[in-house]
């Protein structure tokens, strides 16, 4: 297979991929996170503090979590042309990619918002904030970078998932992997597949920790991975102080040397 | 100004029953500092939360300048489970508004700037944006941080946190403050210079302050008044100097520790309370020279309370009890408050049962 037979074909792919998984991914950013936030609010102890709903929404989304992709695609057939129209193509692939990956950030968003420190919760109760409130001015901006982080991971799940959507003609890269590189022996082509697949992680990743990492004012490290090299940067500057909101190494020191609590 | 009567709180988990208040009573007059001691687990950050009802009481009853809270609809965090849906309603929250809480961990917003933490209670509220501003650049002001405001709480020290942690709590105009162990996660420079803040918000806003602390030092330095909690009840309440009057008082005692043994048989250790204008008297010194007697000092804590010298000397007289009543009665012809200290039955500091030997 020659490359000028290849690009064609890189090239829908890629297109495909990145229509499936940029709209499941949305949908799921949106369903997940209130599924998410429910989930932490209706705990024990939690704000809205509910055991039915907290118990029901969590097994919910254990039994989504747990299926396999193929089948939940399978399984949402009938729900999919209900809303798309049709059972095969891109469009198709959506819901079923959504639907799966709705609960899958669910799961992070549950982990993110619980880290927020429950003090601030307080801090806007005594403040007379309703639950709302505490949703909007506390428990989602403070977990932010941890949402972003969680997003990128699901975002890359997505990329996984998408290829398995073959089955259902919806095409992409995987599809393309299995289909030319691996039934037709196309091993080239496969690996420049692969390849492309490795490059969109890889940027998709960094665009998520930067992100992730601007939007921390906490001075630790604890919200969102950082890179590395990023962060050695940072910590060589140790020391001075710190002349813009960003830096994030001299304020750590005082966090860490602060007594603990004294009940 | 705050007033709970009969205030009881039992958590239950696991079948257990813990009371961590049993039935509280407790008077906070208006414009006074408050101050509720006690060791952990007495009780005192139950009975903070309840007073803005972060925590429901179990029963009994809680006023914050004339209204009842408890009868406001809504819960607070912790109520029994299965608890209904839905938070506080609005006329508690409202109620809450106008309560200022300061915490130990200062529990700012790590997302937000200094300033917008300080707007935060007034976004509750509903303040238009410029308002917002105008008012959380006056409080930054107030505090002494007004350079600070565009930087983030993680870029601050300890005591600049809290500093922006009572603004924050002043947001709202509240008439009372609640302090939850607000200068204990600081060192002792920075806590005092917060406690200073508050003394000065107190006088110039004329504030409510009810603080709760396990550390005597925070009491001694500004409180007006103070009450002592143990396993969840009060044991002794009162103003700083009626305390101080009271033979006996633990609190008076943890105030000014005075410690010291007698040096040997046939001594008579006494505890004498000195408080405004005796104060200024060189009364150890007289009685020495009147009675002719060699007077040692044990122990002896000076302190100014409120602007007044108080303290508490434990002195050693030679002789039994019998043989010195007449150099003690001269102590308290002085003006001074004098407990003879029952050691005679064992050698240990501080000996909790004091003859009820009162002034007066």
């Amino acid at each position: 297979m020659t490359w000028s037979e290849m690009e064609p074909l890189l090239e829908q792919a890629c297109w495909d991929t990145l229509y499936m998984v940029g709209w499941s991914a949305l949908i799921a950013v949106l369903g997940g996170l209130p599924l998410g936030v429910l989930l932490v609010l209706t705990d024990r102890g939690g704000v809205l503090q509910n055991v039915v709903v907290n118990k029901v929404v969590g097994q919910v989304v254990n039994i989504a979590r747990s299926m396999p992709f193929i089948i939940l695609m399978v399984a949402l057939i009938s729900f999919t042309r209900a809303i798309v129209g049709t059972t095969i193509g891109p469009e198709a692939a959506i819901v079923p990619l959504a639907i799966g990956a709705i609960p899958f950030y669910a799961r992070l968003v549950e982990t993110s918002v619980r880290e927020v420190d429950g003090g601030l919760v307080e801090a806007v109760q005594s403040m007379g904030g309703s639950t709302w409130t505490v949703v909007r001015k506390v428990l989602l901006p403070e977990s932010l970078p941890s949402l972003i982080s969680s997003a990128t991971t699901t975002v890359v799940a997505l990329i996984g998932y998408s290829a398995m959507a073959g089955t259902v003609g919806a095409g992409g890269l995987g599809d393309l992997a299995v289909r030319y590189g691996y039934l037709r022996f196309e091993t080239k082509l496969m690996w420049i597949t692969v390849a492309i697949l490795a490059v969109v992680i890889a940027i998709i990743q960094f665009a998520g920790d930067l992100a992730a990492r601007g939007l921390s004012h906490r001075g630790r490290s604890s919200a969102a991975p950082r890179l590395v090299l990023l962060r050695r940067g940072g910590v060589s500057r140790a020391g001075k102080p710190a002349p813009e909101p960003e830096r994030q190494d001299a304020p750590a020191e005082i966090e860490t040397a602060e007594p603990t609590k004294v009940p | 100004m705050i007033t709970t009567t009969d205030l009881t709180k039992v958590y239950r988990s696991r079948g257990r029953e813990v009371t961590a208040l049993d039935g509280v009573d407790l008077h906070v007059r208006e414009g006074e500092v408050y101050g509720v001691v006690g060791q952990s687990g007495a009780g005192k950050s139950t009975l903070i939360r309840c007073v803005n009802l972060l925590e429901r009481p179990t029963s009994g009853t809680v006023s914050v300048a004339g209204q009842d809270l408890t009868a406001l609809a809504g819960r607070g965090r912790g109520a029994p489970p299965g608890g209904s849906w839905g938070s506080a309603g609005s006329a508690l929250r409202q109620a809450r508004s106008r309560i200022g809480m300061v915490f130990q961990h200062f529990n700012l917003l790590s997302s937000r700037t200094v300033r917008d933490n300080v707007e935060l209670p007034l976004e509750i509220l509903g303040v238009s944006g410029r308002e917002r501003t105008r008012k959380a650049l006056e409080l930054l002001e107030l505090v002494g941080l007004a350079d600070k405001a565009k930087a983030y709480p993680a870029q601050l020290s300890g005591g600049q946190k809290q500093r922006v942690g009572v603004a924050r709590a002043l947001a709202g105009d509240p008439k009372v403050l609640l302090s939850d162990e607000a200068t204990s996660a600081l060192d002792p420079e920075t806590t005092r210079s917060i406690l200073q803040l508050l003394r000065d918000l107190n006088r110039q806003l004329g504030l409510t302050v009810l603080l709760i602390t396990h550390e005597m030092d925070v009491v001694k330095t500004i409180c007006d008044s103070a009450a002592l909690m143990r396993d969840g009840r009060i044991v002794e309440s009162g103003s700083v100097s009626e305390l101080l009057a009271t033979p006996g008082s633990e609190l008076a005692r943890e105030l000014f520790p005075v410690g010291g043994v007698p040096s040997g048989e046939d001594r008579t250790v006494v505890d004498v309370t000195f408080q405004g204008e005796a104060a200024t008297k060189p009364v150890i010194s007289q009685l020495s020279r009147m009675y002719n007697i060699d007077i040692s000092i044990l122990g002896a804590a000076m302190d100014t309370v409120g602007g007044h010298q108080v303290g508490r000397m434990r002195i050693e007289l030679p002789g039994r009890f019998e043989e010195n009543v007449v150099p003690i009665g001269f102590l308290r012809e002085q003006g001074l408050q004098v407990d003879v200290a029952a050691i005679a039955d064992g050698p240990r500091a501080n000996p909790t049962p004091l003859l009820k030997e009162g002034a007066k």
